[in-house]
């Protein structure tokens, strides 16, 4: 019996140890960054639009407002197109054909960053540059790839949810005379509204803190973004181009975009969770 | 009067229109693997998997890479692992829903969430500077255990809740001890589907770059001890596309690439529905 209560604790050691990683690393990025925030103030510091680290100035506004169009744009392309492929497999077509798709959605999860923003770099980039003008590397190329590389998400999540609905509801519309797909959108849709919503926040986590393959296409020069066809730096891409050699103070401020970027995705996560536990009761 | 449009012809409409949004989806991903795929293979020799990159990866293979890959993600299975079927089986066996296991699944979701270059910058400050171990390869794989636990918990815990009540009260009725029904009844039936969340882990790890390369240096000399820099073969691929080294040498290691994420995924999935099938089996029984 003490051996029972022993490897309890074991246990539960072991299980404590998803949390305190994250503790963990809460606390050491906050450590490295909030001094800097702290010494320039956090109103310069979000609010600027200067970022030269040669020069001691650290304003992050404009990889904040890149950040927010890319994710932006991800969204506009990553949504109808996610909650349209969960629809898609739920209701418009067979189990078996379904059976088929699910593993190459799962096969988009599992393909490398690297490869999204190098395929961004070979064809869309080009495309961009010859048609549309301007640099090619671009919010609207960034928006692309990021809209596809998110779409896992969005499917996996809205689908599960759309698929937890009572038989009952689609019977029921259809029972009424409505159509498929009335009962599609008046349904089942709103039945599995809370699912879809966190389905929708957590890819815009993804979109957020994706970092190798928006360094390969976005051209990264630091710069408010005025159209789609502008070149934009986010707050991940520049943490990934300069830490490599960054030092002192430098070194600091990109800690600290670490602790934005932290926050932000910490409150979009709890957000969802809350949506999601919403919908369940 | 104004003709109305029959409410068959939205649905004909919206119909049409996801169908097409579906297919231009998949179509697009078989894009992105076929540009590769096609650029590559044809450039893919023995020699380039046995050779060292020359001239910065001018020319050359990527064997040091593909080294580096493999030491870099068994070492994060192996630390992961324990932690997460350990996380699983407190969970599962253990404990009842409370406010401890609420605290666990907020964290694993929390974790789960964290961009991968969070994860680099952790493991710099923590593994590579404050516990000195250096651009190494024990730094960049326990940065990556830390990332593919939530992973490895999720389908833990996913496998070991699928195993009948009754095996566990067939056991306690023989009289064994609750660690005696974890080891004998639990962790045998749960494996298959442990396996899967560890071959998902090493999908993640192959292809990682944001998290090894503020961890684990860039190095492509051949390691000779866990405190060698190394570098990974998605490592090496993203350095020779963005420095534009060779776009060559970038397409060939692009395509050895998905060709190693394609066979890891593949079996995960096959041995997931044989799992399935066979615990399915089971229950009818």
């Amino acid at each position: 019996m003490v051996k029972e209560k022993i490897l309890e604790k074991g246990f539960l050691l072991i299980a404590l140890s998803s949390i305190s990683i994250l503790a963990l690393i809460a606390f050491f990025i906050f450590v490295e960054g909030v001094p800097l925030i702290w010494k320039i103030g956090a109103g310069t510091f979000l609010g600027g639009d200067r970022w030269f680290p040669s020069q001691g100035s650290f304003g992050i506004y404009p990889m904040i407002m890149g950040s927010f169009f890319v994710t932006l744009g991800a969204l506009i392309v990553g949504v109808p197109l996610g909650v349209g492929c969960a629809i898609f497999l739920c209701e418009l077509t067979p189990r078996g054909v379904a059976m088929a798709i699910r593993p190459m959605i799962q096969l988009l999860a599992a393909i490398p960053s690297v490869i999204f923003g190098f395929w961004g770099l070979m064809v869309l980039v080009p495309m961009i540059r010859s048609h549309l003008g301007g640099p090619g590397l671009s919010v609207l190329a960034g928006s692309l790839v990021l809209g596809l590389m998110i779409l896992p998400t969005i499917i996996s999540i809205s689908e599960d949810s759309l698929r937890a609905l009572p038989r009952t509801f689609k019977e029921g519309a259809l029972s009424l005379g409505a159509t498929h797909w009335q009962t599609i959108w008046r349904v089942l849709i709103p039945a599995a509204r809370s699912g879809i919503v966190a389905s929708v926040i957590l890819g815009m986590g993804r979109a957020i803190g994706e970092t190798m393959a928006m360094i390969m296409i976005l051209g990264n020069a630091v710069q408010m973004p005025h159209s789609l066809l502008d070149s934009a730096r986010t707050l991940t891409t520049n943490i990934g181009i300069e830490m490599g050699y960054a030092t002192g103070d430098h070194r600091q401020a990109l800690f600290a975009t670490g602790v934005i970027l932290f926050l932000i995705i910490m409150v979009l996560n709890s957000l969802a969770m809350v949506v999601s536990r919403k919908g369940k009761t | 009067m104004i003709a109305r449009i029959s409410r068959y012809h939205t649905q004909k409409a919206a119909k049409t229109i996801i169908w097409l949004g579906a297919f231009s989806t998949l179509a697009v991903m078989v894009w992105i693997l076929w540009q590769v795929l096609r650029e590559g293979v044809p450039l893919l020799r023995l020699g380039f998997f046995l050779d060292s990159p020359h001239q910065m990866g001018r020319t050359g293979g990527i064997f040091p890479t593909i080294i580096g890959t493999a030491v870099l993600t068994a070492v994060a299975i192996l630390i992961a692992t324990p932690l997460g079927v350990g996380t699983a089986i407190y969970l599962r066996e253990y404990t009842r829903e409370g406010k401890i296991s609420r605290m666990i699944r907020f964290g694993t979701d929390c974790l789960s969430g964290v961009p991968s270059i969070i994860f680099g910058l952790f493991g710099f400050v923590f593994f590579v500077i404050f516990l000195r171990m250096g651009w190494s390869i024990l730094s960049g794989g326990l940065t990556l255990a830390t990332m593919i636990l939530p992973t490895i918990i999720c389908t833990a815990e996913e496998a070991i809740k699928a195993i009948p009540n009754s095996f566990r009260e067939v056991s306690y009725a023989l009289g064994g001890t609750r660690w005696q029904t974890i080891v004998k009844v639990i962790l045998p039936n749960a494996l298959p589907g442990i396996f899967t969340g560890v071959l998902l882990g090493v999908g993640r790890s192959v292809g990682e770059t944001a998290a090894i390369i503020l961890t684990a240096g860039s190095s492509f000399l051949m390691p000779t001890s866990l405190f060698s820099p190394v570098r990974t073969m998605a490592i090496h691929f993203y350095i020779l596309a963005r420095e534009g080294i060779s776009m060559e040498m970038a397409y060939a290691t692009g395509a050895a690439l998905i060709l190693l994420i394609l066979v890891i995924n593949t079996i995960a999935n096959w041995l997931l529905h044989r799992y399935v099938r066979k615990l399915e089996g089971k229950g009818h029984a």
